[in-house]
């Protein structure tokens, strides 16, 4: 087992690697580079950009020479430590991505925990008590929830708040908090402002998560271990717990090195409509804007964060399913 | 001499005949209807169906797949799954503490009581030992949680008894058996731990459906074996379920042949094997191979097959398959289990009249 897991490890480094090429090259995919973008910005407002002002910026930004040898620079600086500046904000890209980074992780873990929290017991029941009432209401708002638009909801909810409590519930902190240092104030103002966006981006997956884990536990009701643990006695409910449901949470562990940065991606319009201060807007501004280095190290950090979260599912997977334990020893 | 001579072995009571008070059945089930409400109507799996288990004895139930042999094992026990139930009927059995017998058709399904009895005073081991046992925890597992259930004992005795247990049942090395998981072992030995999990709680009957379909020839006999002399040691009684004559012969003291739900014969052993009265158990023995007959002659087999559930025939169940077949009453009547000598009874009008009224249905 331990070998296993060092070879993962090792295969994990490898997959980084070759993730940092894909970014690399993903964003230098666009027509154009940084200059290029920066100067019709320049132009659409009116100011006059000569050509050799145009290669005095890309001389100065490393742009002119071969592509491989601006990777090599950015690799060795990454190397250092030094993930580069942003071409757009002037600043260096860990500073502008720095507290995102947490904040947005701080929003993904507390979605995951509401879907997961949410979903597995709804679920559970949906499966045990399949075509009862309560199992065709919850399977009614399931795709109810499934179908709606996360951004939508969100427009939703912030019309609701505005109207009829007049608060804005947007962003992360409230205003007194907004550009304070960290304090315990802070972190708890951040705890009450994390359970909507939470909900929000939850739902779309509590109702994903609700069909799987019915349709995974239904067919493990019906496997033979189900009746053996029955005819020896056991009350339904331990049963249910410790047999099939384990078995059925096999999925839900190997899919959870996707969770992440799905949330991440997909929360972007969500982010921008509820104004919060994640990572996703950013990589759509540094998209845009062809901020090279900017954009580079969030879908590195995105690539880091799948490769990682797979290796973690890997690990838990081994732990969760003896199988699997046994078939990778040899 | 087998068993059920000296008393008849059936809880049906033949006028002015007596019961000796240690022939008193430990579990005798009279008329029991299970039927399963699907979509397309009621399928009658048991229909009628009526046996006695003796202490200490062995009892086997015959007949081919889909007769309902399973589902009888399933509906004493009160785990017949959906859509299944139990429309009408009595188990009777009576429990370890001597009191009067209970009627297991009547308790609470998720009840204390049947839950008590379930793995408890009776246990069951399954056909199929490859995915009976839970992949995800080792078998020590499985069977300490099996003993902690049905008796107060703490987690390490709970443990050395398994131990015993899986020694009992002829695992090597028990001792690091007891933390491997069900896929680490072969086939032979998850139905040894199987019946080691059965036996756990010292059951007063053990249930076996089809113990050694599963397995090849040689560790069948083997598992056979094991029974047995358990059951020697335990004096526990025994309902092997399976659709091999072979296995009946080896092991039954008393048999009853299933067709279609019901119980079409009942007798000891030895007269069932020797002089088979209905033309079902007939054609069964008919169909198994003999080491005497003639080289490459054909295997006689029973005409026709089992008919849809759904589409079930009128009068005997058994008419459209019959050599005997006596148009005008077995497809207009039914026939009841009726005693044709002194030990044995069959459902068939070869021995006794029909009732008046023609069935309908």
């Amino acid at each position: 087992m331990l070998t296993y897991t060092i070879r993962r490890f090792l295969l994990a480094l490898l997959t980084i690697w070759a993730i940092s090429v894909l970014a690399f090259a993903i964003i230098q995919l666009p027509p154009g580079d940084y200059v290029t973008a920066y100067i019709a910005q320049l132009a659409s407002s009116g100011v006059d950009v000569t050509p050799e002002f145009a290669e005095n910026l890309r001389q100065q930004y490393g742009l002119d020479s071969p592509i491989w040898v601006q990777y090599l620079k950015w690799m060795e600086q990454i190397s250092r430590g030094n993930f580069g500046r942003s071409l757009e904000w002037r600043a260096p890209v860990l500073d502008m991505i720095g507290d995102r980074l947490w904040l947005t992780m701080a929003v993904s873990v507390s979605a995951v925990l509401f879907t997961w929290g949410l979903a597995l017991p709804i679920g559970i029941y949906s499966a045990v008590r399949q075509y009862s009432i309560a199992d065709y209401i919850f399977t009614f708002i399931g795709f109810i929830g499934l179908a709606v638009p996360s951004f939508l909801l969100a427009l939703i909810l912030l019309y609701l708040g505005f109207r009829y409590f007049d608060a804005n519930i947007g962003g992360l902190f409230s205003p007194e908090y907004q550009l304070a240092d960290w304090s315990l104030g802070k972190v708890w103002d951040l705890i009450k402002h994390l359970p909507l966006p939470a909900i929000i981006l939850g739902m779309a997956g509590t109702a994903q998560l609700i069909r799987i884990m019915r349709a995974n536990l239904l067919d493990e009701l019906r496997k033979p271990y189900v009746i053996t643990a029955r005819a020896k006695g056991m009350s339904e409910f331990r049963l249910i717990l410790k047999y099939p449901v384990r078995a059925a949470l096999n999925p839900f562990v190997s899919t959870l090195g996707y969770l992440f940065p799905f949330i991440i991606s997909g929360s972007i319009i969500v982010a921008l409509v509820l104004s919060l201060p994640t990572i996703g807007p950013l990589l759509l501004r540094s998209l845009v804007a062809q901020d090279i280095f900017l954009a580079g190290t969030i879908v590195l950090f995105l690539g880091i964060m799948t490769v990682f979260g797979t290796f973690i599912s890997d690990i838990l997977l081994m732990w969760v399913d003896p199988r699997i334990r046994f078939e990778r020893r040899e | 001499m087998a068993g059920g001579m000296l008393c008849r072995p059936y809880n049906r009571p033949v006028k002015g005949e007596m019961y000796a008070m240690n022939c008193a059945p430990i579990l005798s089930v009279n008329n029991l209807k299970t039927y399963f409400f699907t979509d397309e109507g009621a399928v009658r799996a048991v229909d009628g169906a009526s046996f006695a288990v003796h202490p200490g004895k062995t009892l086997g139930i015959v007949g081919e797949s889909g007769c309902g042999k399973s589902v009888t094992a399933l509906s004493i026990l009160r785990i017949v799954d959906d859509p299944g139930r139990i429309v009408e009927g009595e188990i009777m059995f009576r429990r370890a503490d001597g009191g009067e017998p209970v009627d297991l058709a009547k308790l609470d399904a998720k009840g204390g009581e049947i839950r008590a009895i379930r793995g408890g005073e009776i246990a069951l081991v399954f056909q199929e030992p490859m995915t009976s046992f839970s992949p995800h925890y080792t078998i020590g597992n499985q069977i300490v949680e099996t003993i902690q259930l049905h008796q107060d004992v703490g987690k390490a005795e709970a443990r050395t008894r398994t131990i015993e247990l899986l020694r009992m049942v002829g695992i090597p090395r028990p001792e690091r058996r007891i933390d491997e998981y069900p896929f680490e072992l072969s086939g032979g030995l998850r139905q040894r731990v199987m019946i080691a999990m059965a036996l756990s709680c010292n059951p007063r009957i053990l249930i076996a459906d089809e113990p050694t379909t599963a397995l090849d020839v040689t560790t069948q006999a083997q598992i056979l074996d094991l029974l047995r002399e358990i059951q020697e040691r335990t004096q526990m009684s025994v309902i092997i379920i399976t659709h091999d004559m072979g296995v009946i012969a080896e092991m039954a003291d008393d048999v009853i042949v299933m067709y279609l739900g019901r119980v079409v014969e009942s007798g000891p052993v030895d007269e069932i094997f020797h002089r088979p009265q209905h033309p079902y158990t007939q054609a069964l023995l008919r169909s198994i191979p003999s080491i005497f007959a003639e080289p490459r002659t054909k295997l006689p087999t029973i005409a026709g097959s089992i008919p849809h559930p759904h589409n079930r025939p009128a009068g005997c169940p058994f008419h459209p398959r019959c050599a005997d077949f006596m148009p005008g009453k077995c497809d207009r009547h039914e026939p009841q289990l009726r005693p044709v000598s002194a030990s044995q009874m069959a459902s068939c009008f070869l021995y006794h009249e029909p009732a008046e009224a023609p069935q309908q249905s």
